[in-house]
């Protein structure tokens, strides 16, 4: 399996014809993937926040920004503009290093995770092999930096908003990683690629979520719980707490959040549709295509043709993802706290595990299916 | 040396002095709430030092249940209980100070013995395996260390069975620590009211 782009090695190669060394060439390499994976992500954020702005308008019959550029596409750009030179405000009576330290701890994991998102075969940072492992523990770390803030404000519905994002994101990695675990099963890989890679056999057929139809729910769920986004927004409900842990933040500060919450969601979007939609596949498989058009998959057109082709798939599924967010944010009401903690201890918990267990049987029963 | 090999060496010597300044100040700090957030630095620097040697599946488990898990239940236990509350001073500290110093410099004197005593060299570099150690550890813990895990699990299905029996507000009618009955509303809700009355 292993075609497509190669580019680290293709520029390292370009690299060493100018006379340098393979170390120097590699040190030029590195920084270049993780610059460009950073653009991409912000370049999502500001993206979704235009849909968001958008469609929300559209679900309310208001038209929604329209001034800035043709139909409010810079909005983003100036509301991001706003924050950066708006003064930076912390208050008297907070923390002000755990003040500062707690909006880091919350966007650098998110940010560090973007590092086994796949666009293609060899279209990603690091194919590491504990892959979709790194993710979750990542995302674990998120709630301490939510906790400091909350605590660091010196403010009691801060203090109450960072508390609930702790309660509500540890209750749901659980059904989160049960039903990442079943999809691991199946694979017997941790790795992202290799996920990818196990569904890519029969197009749109082989994808995991005909295979995994409870696992796709619950972790879609599970996903816009980690995000805190509107069904599951308790963290920050206006109504009760404000803001929650956002409260006393203004400026940059704030802003670090807000890029938090959206690149946090995108990436859960990627995640979904590399897990489940078949990641880069496309929903005919590129091999069908090639043998049609009489080319040899190692052709130069057909490398750049499937790369491209990758790309476009992944970002496609992810935005069909952020769309149904979206959507689900601006036409669901709140649910309560209690209500969020039972759902998530009582009912998704069980269906994981329950799902987890009949994977491995139907694991062990069909093997030709459900990966030997 | 080789840019990979410096890389390495300024890796581990920050992560060795923030792993070393921030377990100290973990112990001596005064605020609790400080030491807690240290503590979290501590085990996430642990992990770096993981991912140093190789094992990145033990890194991120370290990162996922020490960071993810221990650490957020004591930040979120200390918030919970947010009382302000002058300590009793304690009357053998002296002693007590003593016998702690006693059994801290023991256990240290073992661990320094084992590091003498034990042959660090691996015999082979080759035979490092990387990537294939979460197999390797699966293997284990299905194999020659099934009773030490089915053990652990037993032990963590047992603590949690007491968790969720002290919990529970229809299993004990009174309050443990305040022996006032328990109120048996959202958990969210203050034990106190939050506005007294005005008149």
């Amino acid at each position: 399996m292993e075609y497509g782009l190669d580019l680290e090695y293709s520029f390292n190669e370009f690299l060493k014809g100018f006379g340098l060394s393979s170390d120097i060439a590699h040190i030029i390499w590195l920084p270049l993937p993780m610059l460009l994976v950073l653009v991409a992500a912000v370049v999502g954020v500001l993206v979704t926040v235009w849909l968001e702005r958008k469609i929300s308008a559209a679900a309310q019959q208001r038209i929604g920004p329209e001034y800035a550029g043709a139909l409010g596409v810079l909005q983003p750009i100036a509301d991001g503009l706003k924050l950066l030179v708006k003064e930076d405000i912390i208050p008297a009576k907070a923390d002000g290093i755990l003040f500062t330290a707690g909006p880091i701890l919350v966007l650098v994991p998110v940010i560090l995770s973007w590092l086994i998102i796949p666009f293609g075969q060899n279209l990603l940072i690091s194919n590491v092999g504990i892959g979709i492992f790194l993710w979750i523990a990542l995302s674990s770390i998120q709630p301490i930096g939510l906790l400091m803030s909350g605590y660091a404000s010196n403010n009691k519905y801060s203090l109450l908003g960072g508390l609930r994002a702790a309660a509500q994101s540890i209750s749901y990695e659980i059904p989160l990683a049960l039903s990442v675990l079943a999809i691991v099963l199946m694979t017997n890989s941790l790795s992202t690629v290799d996920i990818v890679n196990q569904q890519s056999g029969a197009g749109i057929l082989s994808w995991n979520i005909w295979r995994q139809p409870v696992g796709f729910i619950v972790f879609w769920i599970c996903a816009l719980a980690e995000c805190e986004r509107l069904p599951f927004d308790l963290p920050e409900a206006e109504e009760e707490l404000v803001a929650g842990y956002q409260t006393e933040y203004a400026g940059m500060k704030f802003a670090l959040f807000y890029l938090g919450s959206y690149i946090n969601l995108i990436l859960s979007a990627l995640l979904v549709s590399i897990l489940y939609l078949g990641g880069w596949g496309f929903p005919i498989p590129v091999e069908l295509i090639a043998k049609f058009l009489n080319l040899p998959i190692n052709a130069p057109f057909i490398q750049v043709f499937t790369a491209s082709i990758g790309i476009v798939m992944t970002v496609l599924k992810a935005y069909l993802l952020v769309f149904i967010a979206i959507l689900l944010r601006w036409t669901t009401p709140r649910v309560r706290i209690d209500q969020l903690l039972d759902l998530g201890w009582k009912f998704l918990l069980p269906i994981s595990l329950a799902n987890l267990l009949i994977t491995a049987g139907l694991k062990l029963a069909f093997p030709q299916f459900f990966g030997g | 040396m080789s840019i990979a090999i410096t890389t390495q060496f300024i890796c581990f010597t920050v992560l060795s002095l923030v792993v070393i300044i921030g377990a100290l100040g973990v112990v001596l700090l005064e605020s609790i709430v400080y030491s807690a957030f240290l503590l979290g630095g501590v085990f996430m620097s642990v992990a770096g030092l993981y991912l140093l040697l190789n094992a990145s599946f033990v890194a991120a488990a370290q990162v996922l249940v020490y960071v993810g898990a221990v650490n957020v239940l004591i930040i979120f236990a200390i918030m919970l209980v947010n009382k302000k509350e002058d300590l009793k001073p304690i009357n053998d500290i002296k002693s007590r100070r003593v016998i702690s110093t006693s059994i801290c410099f023991t256990l240290l004197s073992l661990l320094i013995r084992v590091d003498l005593t034990n042959v660090w060299s691996l015999s082979s570099p080759q035979n490092s395996i990387g990537e294939e150690s979460t197999i390797r550890i699966g293997e284990h813990l299905f194999s020659d260390y099934l009773l030490p895990f089915e053990v652990a699990s037993v032990l963590l299905l047992m603590a949690m069975i007491g968790a969720i029996v002290l919990a529970r507000r229809d299993v004990m009618s009174k309050d443990i620590s305040t022996g006032l009955p328990v109120d048996q509303e959202l958990i969210e809700k203050s034990s106190e009211p939050l506005l007294t009355n005005k008149n």
